[in-house]
């Protein structure tokens, strides 16, 4: 297949091709970054994870349209507000389902499976409801779109940048929280032992509260950032709830390294093996090799060492 | 539908073990009432046959029951099972369908119509064993539990359990799906295996073969209710369970653990694949849609709405949440989403023993009081006070 | 809960109940009679085989998704649907009895769509079906169709390879569709070599073998890549750099749904200018637009037989009257119109034939004409396919389209191409 070409061109190709699969894992990164820390953190299986992330993109829908029709000067940066919104509405969707439904089950992780799939069931028909049944577009500043001449052959997406700009700024953040903070701290020691956690004072159910909603906060973002490479409807958000799944368990659970890890893998494997087959067979390849590896080392690329 | 859940008390004691209780015996003589003398009077038809359709989930519910209930091991992936005996069945109707006079107007007549769209001119090796009837039933429930051993080997050998099991099984579940739609030139693809019409020269099609199908599926039912009621009574069910609570122990007794995880899982596919010949039989096409995630997650839901723990509730959770689908579907197209995720969440929360446990905890104490007044000397009900075991995790 | 399980049960199940319930709804009906009664032929001659017709009301079931992924291109069909449906009420109904509409969710899931099927045919008693839209939905609910002698009629442009007693299809077939869109950019842009991606199922498999037939057999240029990826896959960054690197005159493509706003939002921020690549479409109408945005897919040809900004007298009836009843920001696409046109078609078969039965009302079908339709003017085929023209329009910012080209003359529809297969 590349016999036609100059070293050139191919090289030039291979370059942007690696770029494609670095876009990939941002994207990845980001899916999986709020569900590393529910899933990963708090053991809760939330199925409806990919309608936090949708709502997130809806509220980015929702400022392009305010910002295009009463702030048009401030068209240009819509973006971060977008991005901070989508963040605080998904982050107190989450608080008030984690008061309402999940509180009731830590004790039983698999029911949570069930009760957020139920959820996850409604918000699709709200968002339905809300929106109508059609995808919406979402409008990007014109600073956004397009691409970056680097070399005469090679282009580099601007919002592909973007996102892997927002995808190092939220995982810096998220590390900073969770491994230097006060906050982080409580977060940790109510993971490894919630008894004893409460028995030195942390509030434990506020702890699990807002690690909760800073899951799906995250999503949020992720969802808003998403609004430029992918398409917003009431259905979206199934389209990357097994694949984020994936990236968590394939990691291990409760490593946020281990995510990153395992994002980079399944994202570069992906990116290669689609350039060289076709689409359908990357994706079944890869998604085999996950499960082949798993079996191999079920408990996932990296893993906490602690005693239980 | 007057009494619709019987419990199963799970009494560990040894020697008070019969077979059945006569509160179960009471419970089967229900179900089987309803299913095979009072649907079928009261309901016409289309009905029927809907109701039909919907006891081949409770196939899939009854192996979730043993798989889930009493093993502990939760499997998003059951689609996978009920699909591939579907599948099974579907290309033994869709070879008998494309005879050589039916498919004249193919440039190759003689193979399914959707090999011939895709330039395929020789069947392919796979399908040549369905050619037989007896082979085929044979494959039906062979296939899928040979898949099933595999995967559960691979996975109880090395001790992947708990969540880490059910996701993956559902990745299993993404992949197949993939696959066959990617493969249409070989499996139909995502329109399936559709227009099938006769089982060795019988047409399955016609209202009459239809009333049969949907005895045969009851009886069938009924019969795995009975090795499920087998398997949870002999030793081998206490096994299960006391593996679900404490597995390391069971181990340290000296017991392969992996072994009888795996003879779970085998049976609970083995009980989805019945229920997916039935489906195909009786709804007359395979399409991959069964395959996927979704109609796995919903039918661990139908599970959880009957109980987890009790056999006859999972027949009954998977009647309820279908009627309620397609009664919301039906009287309000736009919303029933709604009501279909509030139940799973009312279910979850406020009952996690599903209409099992509603039976058990409100319904049969009050019966009981009311029966001991009645005739105070001998109550008929259970004896109560046996520790019921915890959910299963 | 128990309790609402009995409920339910027999809800469902008491035929009386159900019978009452259809009393009921004949009261306000019996009301209206007057109006135009007195010119409807009597039921008994009109309808011989038990269907849903009274002596003021027929009734007409639509069965379309309107939750899951399909609810993003079934709501257009639907309204269309409903809208016909109003017109011709408003004008007097069928044989002078008005239309009921009996609407059903297929849910985006076929084995629902063949329930639904059964049940408006079994239990409503429909004299006819507008619905389905993806090809698994149509084959899923026709033999159901074909084992009740029901009637369906089916709006999307499809395959092909099909044709049946019990289905009149009014979108295109593949061939409609294709053949002369590639005859025009080959001769109008000079193709020499064409690259394809679609979604990975039936409908764009089919099309593009069709396509490649043609441009390799009839237009003597090569295809440089095919490529399919997942329903519902969201990133295309590996193949729009194997775009880069064999760079085809022509990028063909037939991606669908969630995929197709992906897509185009990556092409555009990977630098390929459509007003400089040539990229035709078989897959996008002002529907999908709405979410994909114009300015991300500005520039890119669509082959299809109707445009919302077609300008004819007809359309320019149609698309206000649309917009009325549906919302001044509601778009119409190509299968939104061929939707529109089931209604009308059968209204004009069932009052030649003069009878509601299936069988007649099939049997007045071909030759039939319609001259109002928005498209322009299509006639009914023997094979059940519409004739019809095509047409190539560009892609604006503002999520219209600028026709380009029109076939001069009507296209006969050819289900079964020879030489294609």
């Amino acid at each position: 297949m590349f016999g036609d070409y100059s070293i050139g061109d191919l090289s030039s190709i291979f370059v942007m091709q690696g770029f494609a699969g670095l876009i990939l894992f941002s994207v990845y990164v980001l899916m999986a970054l709020g569900l590393a820390i529910i899933f990963g953190q708090m053991g809760v299986i939330n199925m409806a994870h990919g309608e936090f992330m949708i709502l997130g993109a809806y509220v980015t829908y929702l400022c392009s349209s305010f910002f295009q029709s009463h702030l048009p000067s401030l068209f240009p940066i819509y973006f971060f507000v977008a991005m901070g919104l989508a963040f605080l509405a998904s982050g107190a969707m989450g608080m008030l389902v984690e008061w309402g439904l999940i509180r009731h089950l830590y004790k039983r992780p698999l029911d949570t499976l069930l009760a957020t799939w139920g959820l996850s069931l409604i918000l699709q028909q709200a968002y339905r409801s809300i929106f109508g049944p059609r995808e919406v577009g979402v409008e990007l500043p014109s600073w956004m779109m397009g691409s970056v001449q680097v070399t005469d052959t090679i282009e580099v997406q601007i919002n592909g940048l973007f996102v892997m700009g927002v995808t190092i700024v939220i995982t810096l953040g998220v590390a900073a929280l969770i491994f230097y903070s006060r906050f982080g701290q409580q977060i940790r020691a109510v993971m490894s032992n919630r008894t004893m956690a409460g028995a030195v004072g942390i509030d434990t159910e506020r702890v699990d509260r807002l690690t909760f909603g800073l899951g799906c906060g995250i999503a949020g973002i992720a969802g808003s950032a998403f609004t430029m490479i992918g398409s917003t409807g009431p259905t979206s958000g199934q389209l990357y709830i097994v694949d984020t799944f994936l990236i968590v368990v394939f990691g291990g659970a409760a490593s946020l390294l281990g995510t990153i890890a395992s994002a980079f893998s399944i994202s570069q494997t992906q990116s290669t093996l689609e350039f060289f087959l076709s689409g359908s067979m990357a994706k079944v390849l890869t998604l085999l090799a996950v499960v082949a590896i798993l079996m191999l080392r079920p408990q996932g690329l990296f893993t906490l060492k602690v005693r239980r | 539908m007057t009494n619709p859940v019987q419990t199963l008390s799970k009494s560990l004691t040894v020697n008070d073990n019969p077979f059945m209780k006569p509160v179960e015996w009471l419970s089967l003589l229900l179900l089987a009432g309803v299913i095979l003398v009072v649907l079928p009077l009261a309901l016409d038809a289309f009905r029927l046959n809907l109701v039909g359709k919907y006891l081949t989930y409770a196939f899939v519910a009854l192996g979730l029951v043993i798989c889930w209930g009493y093993a502990g091991i939760l499997s998003l992936g059951q689609g996978v099972f009920f699909g591939l005996g579907g599948y099974c069945m579907a290309m033994y109707l869709k070879l008998e369908a494309s005879s050589v006079e039916n498919t004249k107007i193919q440039s190759t007549p003689g193979i399914p119509d959707f090999m011939d769209w895709n330039q395929i001119t020789a069947l392919p090796w796979f399908w040549t064993p369905f050619k037989s009837l007896p082979l085929t039933l044979l494959l039906v429930i062979a296939v899928p539990v040979a898949f099933a051993f595999i995967i559960s080997v691979a996975m109880f050998k090395r001790r992947v359990g708990g969540t880490y099991f059910a996701i993956i099984t559902q990745a299993i579940a993404a992949i197949l799906t993939i696959l066959i739609v990617g493969q249409q030139g070989f499996t139909g693809g995502i329109n399936g295996i559709t227009d099938l019409r006769t089982l060795n020269g019988w047409d399955i099609r016609t209202d009459h073969a239809k009333f049969i199908l949907y005895f045969v599926n009851g009886g069938l039912l009924i019969g795995c209710i009975l090795l499920a009621q087998y398997v949870k009574k002999s030793k081998l069910g206490r096994i299960l369970v006391a593996m679900r609570d404490k597995e390391d122990r069971v181990r340290f007794s000296g017991y392969s653990v992996a072994g009888f995880k795996v003879f779970a899982f085998c049976l609970a596919a083995a009980f989805a694949a019945i229920g997916g010949a039935m489906f195909t039989l009786q709804v007359g096409f395979m399409s991959p849609s069964f395959v996927g995630i979704v109609p796995s997650i919903e039918m661990v839901i139908y599970a959880a709405v009957g109980g987890r723990l009790s056999l006859f509730g999972a027949v009954w959770g998977t009647l309820l949440v279908n009627f309620a689908k397609t009664s919301f579907s039906e009287s309000f197209p736009d919303l029933w989403l709604f009501g279909l995720g509030a139940l799973f969440i009312a279910v979850v929360l406020a009952f996690p023993n599903g209409l099992a446990g509603i039976w058990r905890e409100h319904i049969e104490p009050r019966l009981t009081r009311r029966a001991k007044s009645l005739r105070p000397p001998e109550p008929i009900a259970v004896p109560r006070g046996v520790p019921h075991g915890a959910p299963a995790e | 809960m128990a309790k609402d399980t009995r409920d339910t049960e027999t809800g469902l199940g008491s035929p009386l109940r159900r019978k009452l319930l259809m009393g009921l709804a004949g009261v306000p009906a019996l009301a209206m009679m007057p109006r135009g009664a007195f010119a409807a032929p009597p039921t008994s001659a009109v309808n011989t085989t038990g269907l849903a017709v009274t002596d003021t009301e027929v009734t007409v079931g639509i069965l379309h998704s309107a939750t899951g992924t399909m609810a993003i291109s079934e709501t257009g069909s639907i309204q269309a649907e409903k809208l016909a449906i109003e017109q011709i009420n408003a004008a007097g109904g069928v044989l002078g009895r008005k239309i009921k509409i009996i609407q059903e969710d297929g849910a985006s899931d076929w084995p629902t769509f063949a329930e639904k099927a059964k049940k408006l045919l079994v239990n409503d008693k429909c004299a006819s079906v507008m619905g389905c839209w993806t090809s698994a939905s149509r084959k899923a609910a026709l033999p159901v169709f074909e084992q009740y002698n029901g009637l369906l009629y089916y709006p999307t442009f499809y395959e092909g390879l099909e044709q049946s007693k019990n289905v009149i299809y009014t979108g295109q077939e593949a061939t409609q569709q294709i053949l002369e869109s590639l005859n025009w950019v080959a001769k109008e842009k000079g193709a020499k070599s064409f690259f394809m991606i679609g979604s990975d199922y039936i409908w764009p498999r089919t099309s593009n073998k069709i396509a490649r037939k043609h441009i390799e057999n009839v237009l003597k240029t090569k295809v440089v890549g095919e490529e399919y990826f997942p329903l519902g896959h969201t990133q295309f960054n590996s193949v729009i750099n194997k775009l880069k690197l064999t760079k085809p005159d022509v990028i063909f493509t037939d991606v669908v749904g969630g995929s197709n706003v992906a897509f185009y939002k990556q092409l555009k921020a990977a630098g390929i200018d459509l007003s400089k690549q040539t990229l035709l479409t078989i897959s996008v109408t002002e529907d999908e637009i709405d979410g994909i945005g114009g300015e991300n897919i500005a520039g890119a040809y669509s082959c299809m037989k109707y445009f919302q900004s077609l300008k004819n007298p007809n359309n320019e009836k149609f698309v206000p009257a649309f917009k009325k009843m549906w919302g001044e920001k509601t778009v119409i696409g190509d299968v939104t119109q061929a939707a529109y046109l089931g209604p009308f078609l059968w209204k004009m078969a069932v009052e030649k034939a003069g009878s509601f039965d299936v069988d007649k009302v099939v049997a007045a079908s071909p030759g039939l004409e319609f001259k109002e339709a928005p498209e322009g003017y299509v006639k009914i085929h023997p094979n059940h396919h519409l004739w019809s023209k095509t047409r190539v329009a560009r892609a604006k910012t503002d999520g219209q389209f600028e026709v380009v080209y029109e076939s001069p003359e009507l296209i006969e529809p050819n289900p079964f191409p020879k030489g294609y297969q």
